[in-house]
């Protein structure tokens, strides 16, 4: 028969304080409020845009007439147009965006890779809405008489890749995608590629290998999956770009057969004529382009960083 | 006993050196690198001293930075034997192994004073390219390293694929070889195309290895190859280490005293000094070291006393 | 022993004769072309910074600061917008950081692994949400049942933005606090939930601050949100949240649609104003951290 020794310490404390629990409730309610947002987000859209998915159904994805008038309403025209910008942004981006993370990662000293570094993390913080100003008034001339009007006079025999050339368009949409979602791929392929183990450094470099062979052949195989992971989060950033490509896209509003026509994304139709819009079918349809691009960009955003998962862990916030 | 002589590696077989890349800007890099001076292509005519893969360092010290990890070691590695590296930790025997494929390059400030001569030739003079260096002088590491993106096979011709194009019958039967070499082939030769990380810690180990003959090195560097592994892997590349001493002269680092005392035929002990620095206490034939050395801090060591 | 032939290769040849000029070329090649990437990546910093500055700074004046939009073309400034944005952020602020720190101090502290996982996942999920969606789903149910646009739909749609993020910085710079001091604090019987917010996020305040500045330079600068929310507006509007509210992003989306110079040029001047402070920020933040790390 034992009884618990009295000992002054244990005396009025009890075993888990009503504080404690309170505490715990409160930052349990906080984190579960995170994920309600998130569920109530998806649910509102999807609700708000049924009337669309009834009309129209699976129609509405392939429909090419956007008409408030006639009361038709198709997307294929917003998501091509989304598509390809993002497309023109990822080839783009792409290269110079992986050259670089290995050169931050692998071949410059740290007082090189310092300043640059933070230069690259300051061109992701600036605003969309600025990067669309500057779009408007300096890139899209500057295209216009440099690369665009190259282009489409070396490849206009190509019929995508010919002129007229205006500047405001597709492809200036797509040069400033690229130049948003270069710091988002930059950085996460850095982690990835300084994630990869010194040991597969070593074993390349030790067979006699120059230290350009050693990045091609044993780092980047190694890391290719997290790369390409972070490719995908640049892709998911491009797709739900908004301002910046709303100011330079133009207003096209049928599907873009020349790489300079004018075009329109889903953010940038939302952004423009949503708040015109009449309460009903119209704005349910431009919610269900929303709801488009939620699924396409949750659906990225899973992929991507399953595959940064399995090079080098959970993903940080980024 | 019958010297094979392995079969000439297919390599300098590129178009000469096209010009050298003229000013590309400022390439700041974290290792030191040295440009060979353009002179030719292997031309074997030179008369040169038969190769021996014989080591003598001289005076060697390893800084990094302004700190002396290895201070002034002077000793003769004897070609075609097995010379073991013993001493507590820290007293810079992994330093001193990889500055004789000058590995420890990789470190940013690492600097070295005093030469290392492979076969008469100091590997740290300026027209030697330490990427052909390490051609000659390969290494094993402690943990099994293979590279998982690739099979088998592709790792161990991963180093003979930088030299230039082989033809796929050359190519296999370099790998044959070397995983014969290994003691691995009969192991692997059935699926050759798995991937190398499907194969267990002793065997990976012996793919690094067959990696590292598949080269055609003189020298191979081992820093402690056996100490990841269970006892029974550990017997078989002991086993492995003694049939390549006939053909390759090896250098180990071991903590492991009763392993040294068994392969090798000359042993090195290193402890620290006052300064942290390592140095070279003795060196002497594994026999002499384990059973009457010269100098009291071996027989300390090598008989389980500290102080 | 017999030496060994090795035919045709000897150990000098090979160490005299070079890696192959090709490799050597190749490499420096290379490694010189991720040089030039890198480069290329700073360009458009640069070219933004220039041209903001250049046409921006000069006409940041009296009028800007001071004088409401006008009619268009015919002058005026931005102080609706600059108010705006002074009211909706920081209520925005007061909304998400309480969410945002507690969630994450939920998920490092309490979170059994799954239910942590699941929270962390959807946390990240909703950061890569376009912003515009959730600008729409504000709209639903803080604009669209009381048919009104408001100031205070706008700052919820920004806290939204922003919780998620505080979320997962909070809960990284929390995993960095050394497990013994809670053990420590523990072991002299100090109740959990007060070691927790004395000792544990007490020391990663810093970390946690940090967060907090960054998240609130991206809804300073976030547009589409308040497209639907807040809407804009020309008129000054301070302290009603019940009614549609200015803010520097929107200004300068409408100021740089105009076809009159003047408006544009007040657009610069907005985005001048606009990168000064988020730009400011991240640098305060960066000069704040590398400090921290520097005294030992």
């Amino acid at each position: 028969m034992t009884t618990l020794p009295s000992a002054p310490w244990l005396a009025g404390r009890p075993a888990r304080g009503s504080a404690d629990r309170v505490f715990r409730w409160a930052t349990r309610l906080a984190a579960l409020g995170v994920v309600a947002i998130l569920v109530l987000l998806a649910i509102q859209l999807l609700d708000s845009s049924l009337l669309t998915w009834q009309t129209f159904g699976l129609g509405f994805i392939t429909g090419t007439t956007w008409d408030p008038v006639a009361a038709i309403y198709g997307a294929l025209p917003y998501i091509v147009g989304t598509l390809l910008s993002s497309l023109i942004a990822l080839v783009l981006a792409t290269p110079i965006a992986i050259l670089t993370a290995i050169f931050l990662a692998e071949i410059a000293s740290p007082r090189l890779a310092t300043p640059l570094t933070f230069m690259i993390e300051l061109l992701a913080a600036i605003p969309s809405v600025v990067f669309g100003l500057w779009g408007v008034f300096v890139l899209a001339p500057f295209l216009r008489v440099t690369a665009e009007a190259w282009i489409s006079s070396t490849f206009g025999f190509i019929p995508f890749l010919a002129g007229p050339t205006f500047g405001i368009g597709l492809f200036t949409a797509g040069v400033i995608l690229a130049i948003m979602i270069l710091p988002t791929i930059v950085s996460i392929s850095r982690e990835v590629i300084r994630s990869v183990p010194d040991s597969q450094r070593e074993a390349m470099l030790a067979l006699g290998a120059t230290r350009w062979e050693v990045i091609a052949k044993a780092v980047l195989p190694f890391a290719r999956s997290g790369i390409f992971g972070a490719v995908i989060l640049g892709l998911g950033r491009a797709l739900g770009e908004t301002m910046a490509v709303t100011m330079v896209i133009g207003n096209g509003q049928a599907i873009p057969t020349h790489l300079f026509d004018q075009a329109q994304t889903i953010a940038s139709k939302i952004a423009t004529t949503f708040n015109e819009a009449t309460i009903g079918i119209q704005t349910n349809s431009l919610i269900a382009l929303g709801l488009i691009m939620l699924v396409i960009t949750i659906g990225l955003n899973i992929i991507a960083r399953l595959l940064v998962w399995r090079v080098s862990g959970p993903v940080g916030a980024e | 006993m019958l010297v094979q002589s392995p079969t000439a590696p297919v390599d300098e077989a590129e178009a000469p050196a096209d010009a050298q890349g003229t000013g590309t800007g400022p390439t700041p890099s974290a290792m030191s690198s040295t440009e060979p001076t353009p002179s030719g292509g292997a031309d074997v005519s030179a008369a040169t001293e038969p190769s021996t893969g014989r080591l003598d360092i001289a005076d060697l010290n390893v800084y990094y930075g302004a700190f002396r990890a290895v201070k002034e070691i002077s000793l003769t590695i004897r070609p075609h034997a097995i010379t073991a590296v013993i001493g507590p930790s820290g007293c810079g025997k992994s330093t001193f192994l990889r500055s004789l494929n000058r590995m420890h390059e990789v470190i940013p400030d690492a600097r070295v004073e005093g030469s290392v001569r492979l076969d008469g030739i100091d590997v740290y003079d300026a027209a030697v390219d330490p990427v052909q260096l390490r051609r000659v002088v390969g290494m094993v590491f402690q943990r099994p390293n293979p590279f998982p993106t690739m099979s088998i096979y592709d790792n161990v011709v991963a180093g003979l694929r930088l030299t230039g194009r082989h033809s796929q019958a050359s190519l296999d039967e370099v790998v044959e070889r070397s995983l014969v070499r290994a003691a691995l082939w009969d192991e692997v030769k059935d699926k050759l195309r798995s991937n190398g990380m499907s194969l267990s810690g002793g065997q990976q180990q012996r793919l690094c290895i067959a990696r590292a003959l598949a080269v055609n090195p003189e020298v191979i560097l081992m820093d402690e190859p056996a100490s990841a592994l269970d006892p029974v892997a550990t017997l078989r590349i002991e086993e492995l280490m003694a049939e390549l001493r006939k053909n390759y002269t090896i250098v180990i680092v071991t903590h492991n005293m009763q392993q040294a005392s068994r392969i090798s035929d000359q042993t090195a002990f290193f402890t620290m000094g006052d300064d942290r620095a390592g140095y070279l206490v003795e060196m002497d034939d594994t026999i002499q070291i384990f059973t009457n050395p010269r100098n009291q801090l071996t027989e300390d060591y090598v008989s389980g006393r500290f102080g | 022993m017999a030496a060994t032939t090795t035919a045709p290769a000897r150990t000098a040849d090979i160490l005299r004769a070079g890696a192959g000029g090709r490799r050597m070329w190749f490499d420096r090649v290379m490694r010189s072309v991720a040089l030039l990437a890198s480069l290329a990546c700073v360009i458009p910093l640069g070219a933004v910074l220039f041209f903001v500055t250049a046409r921006g700074i000069s006409a940041v004046n009296l009028d800007l600061l001071t004088k409401p939009s006008r009619a268009l073309g015919v002058g005026g400034g931005a102080v609706s917008a600059i108010l705006g944005t002074l009211q909706m952020v920081p209520l925005a602020a007061l909304l998400a950081i309480p969410i945002g720190v507690l969630a994450g101090i939920y998920v490092h502290e309490y979170g059994a692994a799954r239910s942590a996982r699941t929270i962390r996942f959807a946390a990240d999920v909703l950061v890569g949400v376009p912003s515009i969606l959730i600008g729409i789903f504000v709209f639903t149910f803080l604009v669209l049942p009381f048919r009104q646009y408001n100031a205070f739909a706008g700052s919820v749609a920004l806290a939204v933005i922003m919780a998620p993020v505080i979320m997962r910085t909070t809960e990284e710079v929390l995993k960095l606090v050394p497990g013994n001091l809670r053990e420590a604090s523990l072991a002299l019987g100090v109740p959990r939930w007060r070691t927790t917010l004395a000792i544990v996020v007490r020391t990663a305040l810093p970390g946690i601050l940090t967060g907090i500045m960054l998240a609130v330079a991206r809804a300073t600068g976030e547009t589409a949100p308040l497209l639907f929310t807040a809407l804009g507006s020309r008129l000054v509007n301070v302290g009603d949240f019940g009614k549609p509210m200015d803010a520097l992003p929107l200004f300068i989306y409408v100021n740089a649609r105009q076809p009159y110079d003047l408006q544009n040029a007040q657009a610069w001047g907005a985005a001048f104003l606009l990168l000064v402070f988020v730009l400011a920020v991240n640098v305060l933040v960066r000069l704040g951290s590398t400090s921290r790390r520097r005294t030992p």
